[in-house]
């Protein structure tokens, strides 16, 4: 007779090793939930009286006078000139930077020789991680004067357009300048998405198109971009939500005032961000939190340009492909 | 498919797209022609400076190409080469802001660094001091002791996200995912605004490098959990297998197995991390203020880190301090660069 082994224990319950590993790991990805969760609360928490006073008023108020309460002096509190500004910027900087990176996409994906490819793609990825600061110090002193050059010429030939029209002939630190700022600053993160997607488009496809004797940008048009149209968008609106974040390049740049300034080439402007940095040091209590408030609204609308830019793409990763 | 007989000859692909060495020839003749003719053009036209040149290098360029693809392809190729053209000038559109910033960055830190821009700080020195005397040394210690208190409150939960999201892949893990793209859109002012609200103005605490290295991990850990979790995903599955047949629990598998083997990637999602936050300026305004003084403790009052340093040298406005800004911006910069280089390389060698 043979001995038998002793009984292996089997079961499907988990070990209680495996029971705290799946717990931490668990609790450890709902930190990102909780982080978000907790940053809404504590800037409503500490924004809510300026809200209460002000109500809806807050984001559509142009002035920003923290008052004298002792001399009786009332606080008109709201961000609506800063919003507009942080419109004109980021819109300036996407108009400038999307067809740039689409374009740069293209070359990456269908024109540049193979040789050339990699090293192209890391420098653009490598400007992604120059930081804010060295844009603005770069934007203020080199950027700068070459920039006044093309807004003079915009003025002098195009101004019959109000938007290139100026009340006064300084076009130093315009909301212009940090456009451009900006949108060479998204200009690697919307190349980044837009490649990724091009480079994805079915090779099938692209033969079929040079088969019935497309040429190379027919192709493109019939094939790449509408497949990758859908990748363009979530990566303008990826680049949309940094460029509404942006803080110190454009702090830098640009010529804070509390005007809305839709003369882009004129010397004045703003954005929320900018705002929570220029107010910061001198605020006292209560304009504390019209700051917390505008970083609440700041926060929640790249929370909505965030999450379209995912809708997006989830869109495209469900109608793409074969 | 078998092919059962071989006396015939398979064609090979060929690659209609593909530029002939002629052609080649031609766009490189076309692209020196016109180098050399714009300035001509700039002189006798009103067009005026670089914008000029550039303008009419651009026409010049353009036409010959569309010219010489009419002449092989006939009238509808005009947009191809419009289009070529315009692709190709996007690129160097991307290109000359990227080589003058690292050339003006080069050029200008290296006129003012000195070695004690390594080796003394700010706090007996006045900003407008000559370049020998005082340095960035607070900053940079600053900066390191940040970025290190950073990676060790994000480095583990971003990994502990990721291993959720690839060994686990519990019913949540769609919303985990966009919640961590949600979380890598919040911009860095806000991070720095709630860490404010709850360190400064909730607990009653002080200006203090902790404060700001809190704010930096809530940047740093969206990009560490998305780049572990690339990394974990190349983790053959035949792996895991293996250690779960071998009798191992989920935990040891994980421990011994999944985590070591993918080493080198996840020290690349460390390196990226810092690389995200090492050069970030507005949140460190609102949380350690800056300081001109090295300040080893993390916990006790302002501190500086190398971006603060550069803001707020510039924001003097006296030359000689926007030359030393220029010093801290080209330290800055080979921090990023090296660490920058360091991920790429240790994820090229996983490939």
């Amino acid at each position: 007779m043979i001995e038998s082994p002793e009984k292996r224990e089997l079961s499907t319950t988990p070990r209680f090793s495996d029971k705290v590993f799946r717990k931490v790991v668990t609790a450890g990805a709902f930190t990102s939930l909780i982080v978000l969760g907790l940053i809404a609360i504590f800037l409503a928490n500490n924004s809510f009286g300026v809200f209460a006073d002000f109500g809806f008023k807050f984001i559509t108020n142009f002035e920003w006078n923290p008052g004298d309460p002792e001399n009786g002096v009332p606080a008109q509190i709201g961000i609506g000139a800063m919003l507009i500004g942080t419109l004109v910027i980021s819109a300036i900087g996407l108009i400038l930077a999307l067809p740039i990176a689409v374009g740069t996409a293209l070359f990456l994906t269908y024109y540049a020789p193979e040789w050339i490819r990699k090293p192209l793609t890391i420098l653009v990825d490598l400007m992604a991680a120059i930081p804010s600061v060295i844009y603005g110090l770069w934007g203020f002193f080199i950027l700068m004067p070459h920039a006044v050059y093309w807004a003079k010429l915009l003025n002098k030939y195009l101004d019959w357009i109000p938007l290139f029209d100026v009340p006064a002939k300084i076009f130093e630190r315009s909301p212009f300048i940090a456009g451009i700022v900006i949108g060479i600053m998204i200009i690697p993160i919307i190349t980044a998405i837009t490649r990724e997607v091009f480079s994805q488009v079915p090779l099938d496809r692209i033969q079929a198109a040079y088969a019935l004797g497309a040429t190379k940008w027919t192709m493109i048009r019939s094939v790449v971009l509408p497949y990758g149209s859908s990748g363009i968008a979530s990566g303008a609106m990826l680049g949309l939500g940094r460029a509404m974040g942006e803080t110190v390049a454009v702090y830098l740049v640009l010529n804070i005032y509390f005007i809305p300034n839709f003369q882009v080439l004129f010397s004045s402007g703003g954005n929320v961000a900018s705002l929570i940095v220029s107010k910061f040091g001198e605020a006292g209590d209560y304009e504390l939190q019209g700051l917390m408030a505008a970083g609440l609204v700041l926060f929640g609308i790249t929370l909505i340009v965030n999450f379209l830019a995912t809708y997006i793409v989830k869109r495209t990763s469900r109608t793409g492909g074969q | 498919m078998t092919v059962m007989s071989t006396d015939f000859e398979v064609a090979s692909p060929t690659k209609p797209w593909k530029l002939s060495s002629k052609q080649v020839a031609t766009n490189a003749a076309i692209f020196f022609g016109s180098l050399l003719a714009a300035p001509l053009l700039v002189l006798v036209t009103p067009f005026a400076g670089k914008l000029g040149f550039a303008l009419m290098f651009f026409i010049l360029n353009t036409s010959a190409n569309m010219l010489v693809s009419i002449n092989r392809f006939g009238i509808k190729s005009i947009s191809n080469s419009v289009a070529s053209s315009l692709i190709y000038t996007a690129t160097a559109l991307v290109l000359l802001p990227l080589g003058s910033i690292l050339f003006t960055v080069i050029s200008k830190g290296f006129a003012a660094v000195r070695i004690n821009t390594f080796t003394s700080d700010m706090s007996i020195t006045q900003p407008d001091a000559p370049f020998n005397e005082g340095g960035a040394l607070h900053s940079i210690i600053g900066t390191l002791e940040l970025v290190l208190i950073a990676g060790l409150i994000s480095v583990p939960i971003g990994i502990l996200t990721a291993l959720y999201l690839t060994e686990i892949k519990g019913k949540f893990s769609p919303l985990v995912r966009i919640l961590v793209q949600a979380m890598s859109g919040v911009p860095s002012i806000v991070a720095g605004l709630f860490i404010y609200a709850v360190i400064i103005v909730g607990l009653g605490g002080q200006y203090s490098g902790f404060a700001g290295a809190l704010a930096l991990s809530i940047l740093m850990l969206p990009t560490v959990a998305r780049t572990a979790e690339e990394v974990l995903k190349l983790v053959p599955n035949d792996l895991r297998e293996a250690g779960i047949a071998l009798g191992g629990t989920q935990w040891r598998t994980v421990a011994r197995i999944v985590l070591p083997t993918s080493r080198s990637g996840l020290m690349t999602a460390v390196i990226l991390g810092v690389a995200r936050v090492a050069g970030e300026t507005a949140p460190l305004l609102l949380t350690i203020l800056g300081s001109t003084a090295v300040n080893l403790n993390p916990v006790k009052a302002p501190m500086s880190a190398l971006p603060l340093y550069v803001f707020d040298l510039m924001r003097t406005g006296l030359d000689i301090a926007i030359s030393r800004a220029w010093s801290g911006a080209l330290v800055l910069l080979m921090v990023v660069l090296v660490l920058f280089m360091v991920a790429r390389i240790l994820s090229g060698n996983r490939k």
